[in-house]
Order: C-alpha cells, then sequence, then structure tokens
C-alpha cells in the first residue's frame, strides 16, 4: 500500500452533505473486472455529478473546473461516503488522484476501507470546513501532514487534526493489515477452541463439515 | 460499572483480543459472501499463497451480477458470465459452501442467512455489502466490511474494528393499518437525518418492535445503514427462536436449547447507557414515499415535496435543490398520482414471503397499468417456492407484473434489465440515489403495498385509498 505523509495540492470543495458510494462509484458498474483495471475506475468517479445525460462533462461539477482537475484533496459536508461497502469507492477516488478526503462526517464503512488503501479521512468541524473550503476556492494548494497531524491553509492557518494513531501510522507506513492479520492466527485459533467450548452451536453447522 | 447494551454484549462476547487506540480483534462467527465484492480478495489471498483459516464458517451465493428474468442461466448478461464461474472456482478451490445459481438455496445472502438458518442470534455476520445489518433482525451483530477486510476475513476469521458508540431508537404506538415497517423506518430517517446512526451501532427496541415478524424486523434493520450506522438489530425473543428453530443449518436438540439460554441473556441491562436516544411514536407515521436522492428525503404520501429554503443548514439546502432538479419535481408538489414507468417489488429489504404477500393482496384481481412494466424478484429460490405454492404467481402474472428470479436486480440497476434516463420507478428497495437503477433514473423507495397499488394505477398512489 502507498504510504501516506504529506500531500499538497489544491482541495476542491464539494459542500453537499450525503455524497454516496453510488456517486463515487456506480453499483451497476462493478462488473468491471478486478484487479485488472483499477485505473480505469477513475472513468466513471462521480459520474451522475461529473458528466451531462448526453456523456459530456458538466462545467459546473468542481472537478472538471481547470483548477481543481486532478486536485489530490477534497473538502465535503456531512455522511461522505454513506452507503454501499464496495471498496471500489475508494479505487475511483484514487484512480483520480485524490489522497485525502476532509468532510464533517463519514459513511462508516468507507470511512474504514479508506485506510486500506492509502487514503487519508480526516474529520473537521462544520465551521472549519466552510471556512476551509471558502479559501480553498481560488484553486491555493493546500497541505495535509499526517506526520504532524496539521494542514495548512492556503492562507497559512495551521489546523490540527486527529487520525487513530493504530490508523495513522498504518497509513504512514503503508502498512498492510492482513500482513498483521495473518501474524495474529495462532492466537485466532486459540481463541476459537475456547469458544467452541462455550459456544459450541457457531462451530458445528449441521451438514457442514468442519476443516479442524 | 453500568449495564452493558445487547451490542456491547455481543461484541464483548467476540474479542479476540483487544488492540491498541481503542481496536478490537474481532471474530466473525458467519461470513456471507457475495459475487460482486470479492474476487479481489480471493485474488489477494492466491497472490500470497494464502488458506481460508475457518472454511466451514463461510457461505456464499451469487446474486448481484445473476439475471432476474425467467429462463435466465450465468450467460443471460456479460456480467454473470464472468462472476458466476469466478465465484465457483473460487469457493471449489478453499472448500466454501456455495448456493450457486441453479441450487434450490440459491438467492440475495440476507435472504437466504437468515432463512437457512445461517444467522444466528449473538453471532458476528459480515460480508462485502453495506445490507448485511439486515441480519439483525434476528438479533446478529451484522456488518458491511470492504474487499480488503473481506481478505482479512477469509484468512484470519477475524476483523480489527473500533467499537461504535450505542443509540437505541425506541418506537412506541402502533403502527396504523396499511402501515408496513418499511414506512416506519423510513420515517425514521426523514426525521433523524441519514447520519444520524454515524459512527454509531443502533438497537431498534419498543413495543412496535417486539409485535413484529421476524421478516419485518429484518427491514427495519435493513435500513440501519441508510441511518449511517454500520450495525443496527433487535434483542432476539421467543419470535426470533421461533422462526430460527429447525432452519437447516441451525442448531439441533440439545445445542439450540444451549444456544436459546445463552440468546435469552442478549437484552440490554435496564441501567445500560446509550450515547444516544430517540423515542418514536409509531402511531402517527403513514405510508411513505422518497421524493429525492437520499433515504432521508421521505414524506408521507399525504405530504408535499418540501423547499429547500425550510432545509436545516446551507449544504442540505444545495442538496435539495440538487435533488429537485434530479427528480424532477416541485416544492409544494404532492407526489400522489405522479405518473410512473416502472415498479420494481425486490431486494433484501422487502422480498421475502410476507412482502409477497402484502402485494399481493393490493393487486388481487386487478390489471397493472399499460404505461408500467413491474416486476416482482423474490429474494430467493425458497421464497419463491413458497411464494408459488400459496398461488402468489400467478396473482402477479395475471394482474400483468413479471416474476422473475431471485436476485439483487434493479435495486442497484443490475439483473440484465435497463431503465432509461429520466424514467421513474417506485422501488421497495433501500437506496434512491442518483443514477442507481440506471443513468438519469429516478427511484421514489417505498413499501411494497405502496409499489403493488402505484403499479395498477400507473401512478404513485396511497394505499389507504386503494
Amino acid at each position: 500500500m502507498e504510504a501516506f505523509t504529506v500531500v499538497r495540492g489544491p482541495a476542491a470543495p464539494l459542500m453537499l452533505p450525503d455524497i454516496n458510494t453510488d456517486i463515487l462509484y456506480p453499483g451497476r458498474r462493478s462488473g468491471n473486472r478486478l484487479p485488472a483495471g483499477k485505473g480505469d475506475l477513475g472513468l466513471d468517479a462521480f459520474g451522475p455529478l461529473r458528466y451531462l445525460p448526453d456523456g459530456s462533462e458538466n462545467p459546473s461539477f468542481v472537478l472538471n473546473q481547470d483548477r481543481f482537475r486532478g486536485a489530490p484533496i477534497l473538502l465535503a459536508a456531512q455522511n461522505f461516503g454513506c452507503g454501499s461497502s464496495r471498496e471500489h469507492a475508494v479505487w475511483a477516488l484514487r484512480a483520480l488522484g485524490i489522497r485525502c478526503v476532509i468532510a464533517i462526517s463519514f459513511g462508516d464503512i468507507f470511512f474504514g476501507n479508506c485506510f486500506q488503501n492509502g487514503m487519508l479521512p480526516i474529520v473537521l468541524g462544520d465551521e472549519v470546513l466552510h471556512s476551509l473550503a471558502e479559501e480553498a476556492a481560488s484553486g491555493q494548494p493546500l497541505e495535509v501532514n499526517l506526520q504532524s497531524l496539521v494542514l495548512t491553509s492556503p492562507r497559512g492557518n495551521p489546523i490540527s487534526f486527529a487520525v487513530n494513531p493504530t490508523r495513522r501510522l498504518q497509513l504512514l507506513e503503508g502498512l498492510d493489515e492482513l500482513d498483521v492479520g495473518l501474524r495474529r492466527r495462532d492466537l485466532i485459533t486459540a481463541f476459537q477452541q475456547a469458544d467452541r467450548r462455550s459456544r459450541p452451536w457457531v462451530y458445528e453447522v449441521p451438514g457442514v463439515a468442519s476443516a479442524t | 460499572m453500568g449495564g452493558r447494551t445487547l451490542i456491547d454484549k455481543i461484541w464483548d462476547e467476540h474479542v479476540i483480543a483487544e488492540l491498541e487506540d481503542g481496536l478490537d480483534l474481532l471474530h466473525v462467527d458467519r461470513h456471507l459472501v457475495t459475487d460482486v465484492t470479492s474476487p479481489g480478495a480471493f485474488a489477494t489471498l492466491s497472490k500470497r499463497s494464502v488458506e481460508v483459516l475457518t472454511p466451514e464458517l463461510t457461505f456464499g451465493s451469487p446474486e448481484h451480477s445473476v439475471t432476474i428474468l425467467a429462463g435466465r442461466t450465468e450467460d443471460s448478461n456479460p456480467m454473470s458470465r464472468d462472476f458466476v464461474p469466478l465465484m465457483r472456482r473460487n469457493f471449489a478451490e478453499h472448500g466454501l459452501t456455495l448456493f450457486d445459481i441453479d441450487s434450490p438455496d440459491q438467492g440475495i445472502v440476507h435472504v437466504i442467512g437468515p432463512e437457512l438458518g445461517l444467522t444466528l442470534p449473538g453471532t458476528t455476520v459480515v460480508c462485502g455489502d453495506s445490507h448485511t445489518c439486515t441480519n439483525g433482525g434476528l438479533g446478529a451483530l451484522g456488518f458491511g466490511i470492504g474487499t480488503t477486510e473481506l481478505a482479512h476475513v477469509l484468512a484470519t476469521q477475524s476483523l480489527v474494528q473500533r467499537r461504535p458508540s450505542m443509540m437505541r431508537i425506541t418506537f412506541t404506538g402502533r403502527l396504523a393499518p396499511r402501515v408496513e415497517p418499511k414506512d416506519l423506518i423510513l420515517s425514521t430517517i426523514s426525521r433523524l437525518g441519514a447520519d444520524a446512526g454515524a459512527g454509531r451501532a443502533i438497537e431498534f427496541a419498543g413495543p412496535v418492535i417486539e409485535e413484529l415478524a421476524a421478516e419485518q424486523r429484518m427491514t427495519i434493520c435493513n435500513l440501519a445503514v441508510e441511518l449511517g450506522a454500520k450495525i443496527g438489530l433487535i434483542a432476539p425473543d421467543d419470535i426470533t427462536f421461533e422462526y430460527v428453530e429447525s432452519r437447516r443449518y441451525a442448531p439441533k436438540g440439545e445445542l439450540f436449547e444451549t444456544a436459546i439460554e445463552y440468546w435469552r441473556g442478549l437484552v440490554s441491562d435496564a441501567d445500560a447507557v446509550f450515547d444516544r436516544e430517540e423515542v418514536i411514536d409509531a402511531g402517527i407515521v403513514g405510508p411513505q414515499i422518497t421524493w429525492g436522492t437520499s433515504p432521508a428525503h421521505s414524506i408521507p404520501l399525504d405530504g408535499r415535496v418540501p423547499d429547500p429554503a425550510s432545509a436545516p443548514d446551507r449544504t442540505t439546502q444545495g442538496q435539495w435543490a440538487q435533488a429537485l432538479e434530479y427528480m424532477d419535481v416541485e416544492p409544494g408538489q404532492s407526489l400522489d398520482g405522479l405518473p410512473i414507468q416502472w415498479v420494481f417489488i425486490g431486494s433484501c429489504t422487502n422480498a421475502r414471503l410476507s412482502d409477497l404477500e402484502t402485494a399481493a393482496a393490493v393487486i388481487r384481481g386487478r390489471t397493472v397499468s399499460p404505461n408500467v412494466r413491474a416486476l416482482v424478484v423474490p429474494g430467493s429460490s425458497a421464497v419463491k417456492r413458497a411464494a408459488e405454492a400459496k398461488g402468489l404467481d400467478d396473482i402477479f402474472t395475471d394482474a400483468g407484473f413479471e416474476w422473475g428470479e431471485p436476485g439483487c436486480g434493479l435495486c442497484p440497476g443490475l439483473g440484465g434489465v435497463t431503465l432509461e434516463p429520466g424514467e421513474r420507478c417506485v422501488s421497495t428497495s433501500n437506496r434512491n440515489f442518483m443514477g442507481r437503477q440506471g443513468a438519469g433514473v429516478r427511484t421514489h423507495l417505498a413499501g411494497a403495498a405502496t409499489a403493488a397499488l402505484s403499479a395498477i394505477e400507473g401512478s404513485i398512489a396511497d394505499v389507504r385509498r386503494g
């Protein structure tokens, strides 16, 4: 996984609530085979907002404006990434070059998926975010420093933010959670052995052969 | 120490290890797998030569990619031609239990999980699908996961999770006649907002919930995620135990007795503390229809589309304006009588036998409007057989509905059926997001009875009239 330390660049303000996973990446497109074409996912990202009914670009959509095309940071309002669990939503944003989303709140599953894919989700308060969006509207760059947990607004104002320390480390070092998980397999098997005694009905599934 | 909530009790039972920073390593009791979100995870396993740790706890069925029209095979559409054989290979390679496209047990995983007795009270159930919270209707702690997490579950039968904060929604009063659980939960989302449950797990409680049948409870929990919560569940009780007993994969005999004894303890303590509590009078809820592009955009059938000027804040105002434009409706408009082109009765929200019975009761002896294409898609093969045994299929097809094959179908804009931009669909599914059922398609969420009557009338209809 690509590590995240410092990201600097324009921050595109998309100040609408409930930007859902079907907007980030339509479910009916998830037939695009993986892992073959992650890169192509970017084409469908934000589809319903980004394109007009005839398939041409919607000029009023923020990421279609020259100053925000390829912006690595996105600013949003409440409940960003609500909806589906599909990780395609995060992959599609990454394919567009987005590394960090700053919002008032996030959909829980999307929030978790971000950390698995080198994407930093930051929660900021309503007022701070709106003033940040105003500053960022010019296209002047914003800097996000995960090392120091400080972001610097386009006008140079420092704003501190919080990230779960374990998740922060995961991003800073580009750690893969599965590697860590695999090292815990003995611990997990031991838990299952004990648990099987107290909750045998979980493990003894009628008609399904146990591998252990 | 104060009392524990129902969710705390289930959570605590599954903690393998407390990790740093408030994260827990949580055991997964049941892993349900779908066709579309799992291939990346199996590819990860192959790349690293990792085996599935506990294959006997993993079950799956192709549901998203499959065509839902009669006579379907896996070759009926390009997506299922890719995903169904791929799923079959992955499951065979790891020795997992698959309910394949031609199996008598095939279906939407959140329908077959409970139906086959895989989903049990007090278990953790995960799936690469956000509506895994549906399983909470039986008192299971179910939640959706991404593909990377899916690989983690396959390889370790566990997940690293942060314990959510606790929310309880208590429904008092009594549902009015012709008002469905779907109406109740849509109305609740509209009242509390699509992010009311963000970062939280929701317990649904109160006299209204206690009286609901197990299938109806699943509909309530299904929409917990549309409140922003990964988890929604209901304390298991005798209604639950009766539902679970004698299901194929449920524990039998002495094991079942042991389980019930344990399950009876799965209630929130009287002194349990919730971070947020809401009490809602169910008696004032009428049949609902959504006007906009979020499940929170729901109004009673006799209500009016709201004016963005009355939105609670600036960003919501912008969203409402955008939704009005997308849906081509006006502030102050009544939706009753608005012409539609499609009706979809199906999905993990409302495609169980009781939902089909509700819809059939409305349409019996009547005819679908010539302007509407109407589909009924049972949630599973078992639901389909049970409905056919009761003659529901004849009631639907005589009325002019198409009687489909089990799958997610039109809910996420799949199933081998294409809706055109600008078309309007009354759908019993769970999301009316922009473009979800097809580019430019306008989705109005509703309960089964409302959808059925709307198909007959050719326009959005109030079941209290019909």
